[in-house]
């Protein structure tokens, strides 16, 4: 028997959750060989009959795509419709460019387009573009454009870079997971991958080798890594994670449409932390006791600023999707890490410090009462609560009430539909944290990601101290039990809707202080109920 | 390029962008199917100032990066250019619903 190579771990970014154990399947960029260009009525002729062709096969995809795989094939075969789009090829090969070389051009020049501006949506529309030109590029020189029949079972891809058509082509029973080259965590293929459940690392740091397929391989898409050759240490791990998620998986399927409870029987309730309405699309709101926080930003994307009626259309949507479950909706938390051009302030030494979240709603008083009256009207059709974010000082809270109450005055005399909503704020200030006992308000509810980083003093985004900014520290579980103490003096709820909620080794400690009430990312809703649900009340290492 | 000769003079009409995320890809997709249904010319643009691209195309009309509450002038010029402009307007005020 030959030498078993050796373990070779390559480092990524993770794109996805998840493992995966299988066999390296190479997938080379698409050798398109040499082709000989012919007169420009040819060379028309040549690339009319690729178009046709890469039409067919979009339209085979989008046939069994889901929604979102729908969505980005439409797209694309909506430009093989364009005219004028395709009329930018056409006209440089009459110029007397080849086919291919007037394809490349026209999608090159549309590709720079869509990313000058810096949206990530247009940037995104990019991919699609060139998604677009090395399919029509690989229909024109006859490549063979269907799977690969070197697919095997188990396969984990290892590729320069996966393009969304490609990645839909590619998916089925055979493929585990998959690591590129190129990417980003919020390309499209990324997106689709978190959607399929697929493992996916990008940027993985590595040159494609011959040599690598056929290998035996771990992705730990979590940890952002490709282990090649793994040892049989490596690989006994690895199996055993997969067997442990496997069963946790079955575990919490079993408890995603009930209400969490404790070993012991408390009930705890678990909602959802909202970025983007469209994924309510598929998600049944009887698996959470409604919504603990929506993030509105995704409202003012681009620097906009929509109007009360956009506004309301919005909270009216997810009214209607809770079904009568309490929505937690936060007013407007720009600044930080989250500028909107014209309204956040520019050129601030340290933004994280500065005119944020509330700080920032009370200086722009005009956009901030748009919110409130779209939400006092919406709050007319359900329990809805608006939480204030980064809120310092009790005053602040009596600020906001006044204008919510000069806001349901002007709806009644208008004679609007409306409703008083609960008003609630957010905990992140550590100064806050250590005064609750003074603030007039309805619920608390606690960010940890700010209350960690302005606890530890680290930035959320520098990795240089990440390791500090440990949520397990125990001032920042000494701070959360303080904080729960209070609100159960005062008879308010409280809750947590940071990431610390959403994740199963950190939640135990969370019970420990007393919370029982926590929102978390919709993906993590299972995870989270089987935490809870294997609770016993002594996770903790307190006392 | 116009024909100044042309004389019947192009219908107008103009409608707001109600979806706060814009006028993104399934959006323009929509835009770009119905305007085709026409044989007349149907241009479209942003404002008052917007350069006038072909609402035939999607690439042009997603180029246009246009975002909620921008104002869009749909002009059309031939066959049916009243329908083509009432069906456009219709369509960006009922926000693309259907």
């Amino acid at each position: 028997m030959a030498d078993l190579p050796s373990e070779r771990v390559f480092t990524g970014l993770s794109a996805t959750g998840g493992l995966a154990l299988g066999t390296i399947v190479v997938e080379k960029a698409a050798a398109l060989g040499d082709r000989q260009a012919g007169s420009p009525g040819q060379e028309r002729r040549a690339l009319d009959a690729a178009i046709a062709r890469a039409k067919g096969e979009i339209g085979a995809l989008a046939a069994k795509a889901d929604d979102l795989g729908a969505e980005i094939l439409e797209f694309q075969s909506a430009l093989l419709e364009d005219d004028d789009f395709l009329g930018l090829a056409f006209a440089r090969i009459t110029g007397g460019d080849p086919a291919q070389e007037a394809w490349s051009a026209a999608l090159d020049g549309e590709v720079a387009q869509y990313r000058a501006g810096g949206d990530d949506y247009f940037k995104a529309r990019a991919e699609d573009l060139l998604d677009l030109k090395a399919r029509v590029l690989r229909s024109l020189f006859g490549t063979d454009t269907k799977a690969p029949a070197r697919m095997v079972k188990d396969t984990i891809l290892l590729a320069v870079d996966l393009t969304p058509s490609r990645f839909l082509e590619l998916e089925g029973p055979f493929l585990r997971g998959a690591a590129i080259l190129g990417g980003s965590p919020t390309s499209h293929v990324a997106i689709l991958a978190r959607a399929r459940g697929i493992p996916l690392v990008v940027g993985l740091d590595t040159k494609l080798d011959k040599a690598m397929a056929g290998q035996h391989a771990v992705l730990d898409a979590k940890a952002g890594s490709l282990t090649i050759a793994p040892s049989s240490a490596t690989l006994a791990t690895a199996k055993d994670r997969l067997d442990s998620i496997a069963a946790d998986t079955r575990a919490w399927e079993e408890l995603i449409a009930r209400p969490a409870v404790m070993g012991d029987g408390t009930p705890v309730q678990v909602s959802i932390n909202l970025d983007d309405p469209a994924i309510l699309d598929n998600l049944p709101p009887a698996h959470c006791d409604g919504i603990g926080l929506t993030r509105t930003e995704f409202l003012f994307r681009g620097g906009r600023l929509p109007d009360e009626d956009a506004q309301f259309k919005v909270y009216r949507r997810l009214m209607a999707w809770a079904e009568g479950r309490p929505v937690t909706i936060r007013t407007l938390d720009a600044g930080g890490d989250k500028p909107i051009a014209g309204v956040t302030p520019s050129g601030e030494a340290n933004p994280f410090l500065g005119v944020r979240g509330l700080r920032l709603s009370l200086r722009h008083p005009e956009i901030f009462a748009v919110q409130l009256r779209a939400l006092a009207r919406a709050a007319a059709l359900g329990p809805l609560k608006i939480m204030v974010p980064m809120v310092t000082l009790p005053g602040e809270m009596d600020q906001v009430r006044a204008i919510l109450d000069l806001v349901l005055a002007d709806l009644a005399k208008a004679g609007t539909d409306h409703a008083r909503p609960a008003l609630g704020m957010m905990i992140e200030v550590p100064a806050a944290a250590l005064c609750t006992e003074y603030f007039e308000t309805d619920f608390f509810s606690i960010g940890s990601n700010d209350l960690v980083q302005y606890l530890t003093a680290c930035a959320r985004d520098n990795a240089a101290v990440a390791p500090l900014a440990d949520p397990r520290n125990p001032a920042v579980l000494e701070l959360i039990r303080r904080c729960v103490a209070v609100a159960r003096a005062k008879g308010i709820e409280i809750g947590l809707c940071g990431d610390m909620a959403s994740d199963p080794e950190l939640l135990p400690l969370l019970l420990d202080c007393g919370l029982r009430s926590i929102s978390v990312s919709p993906a993590q809703l299972g995870p989270a109920k089987l935490a809870i649900h294997r609770y016993s009340g002594k996770a903790g290492r307190h006392g | 390029m116009r024909d100044a000769a042309h004389d019947a003079a192009p219908v107008l009409g103009e409608a707001v962008v109600r979806d706060p995320t814009g006028l993104h890809a399934r959006p323009a997709v929509k835009l770009t199917k119905l305007a085709k249904g026409f044989e007349a010319t149907v241009e479209i643009r942003t404002g008052q100032n917007g350069a006038w691209i072909n609402a035939k195309s999607p690439n042009a009309v997603m180029k246009m990066k246009a975002g909620y509450g921008e104002t869009i002038s749909v002009r059309a010029e031939g066959i049916h250019a009243n329908s083509a402009v009432a069906a456009l307007v219709g369509l960006i005020e009922r926000d693309f619903d259907g």
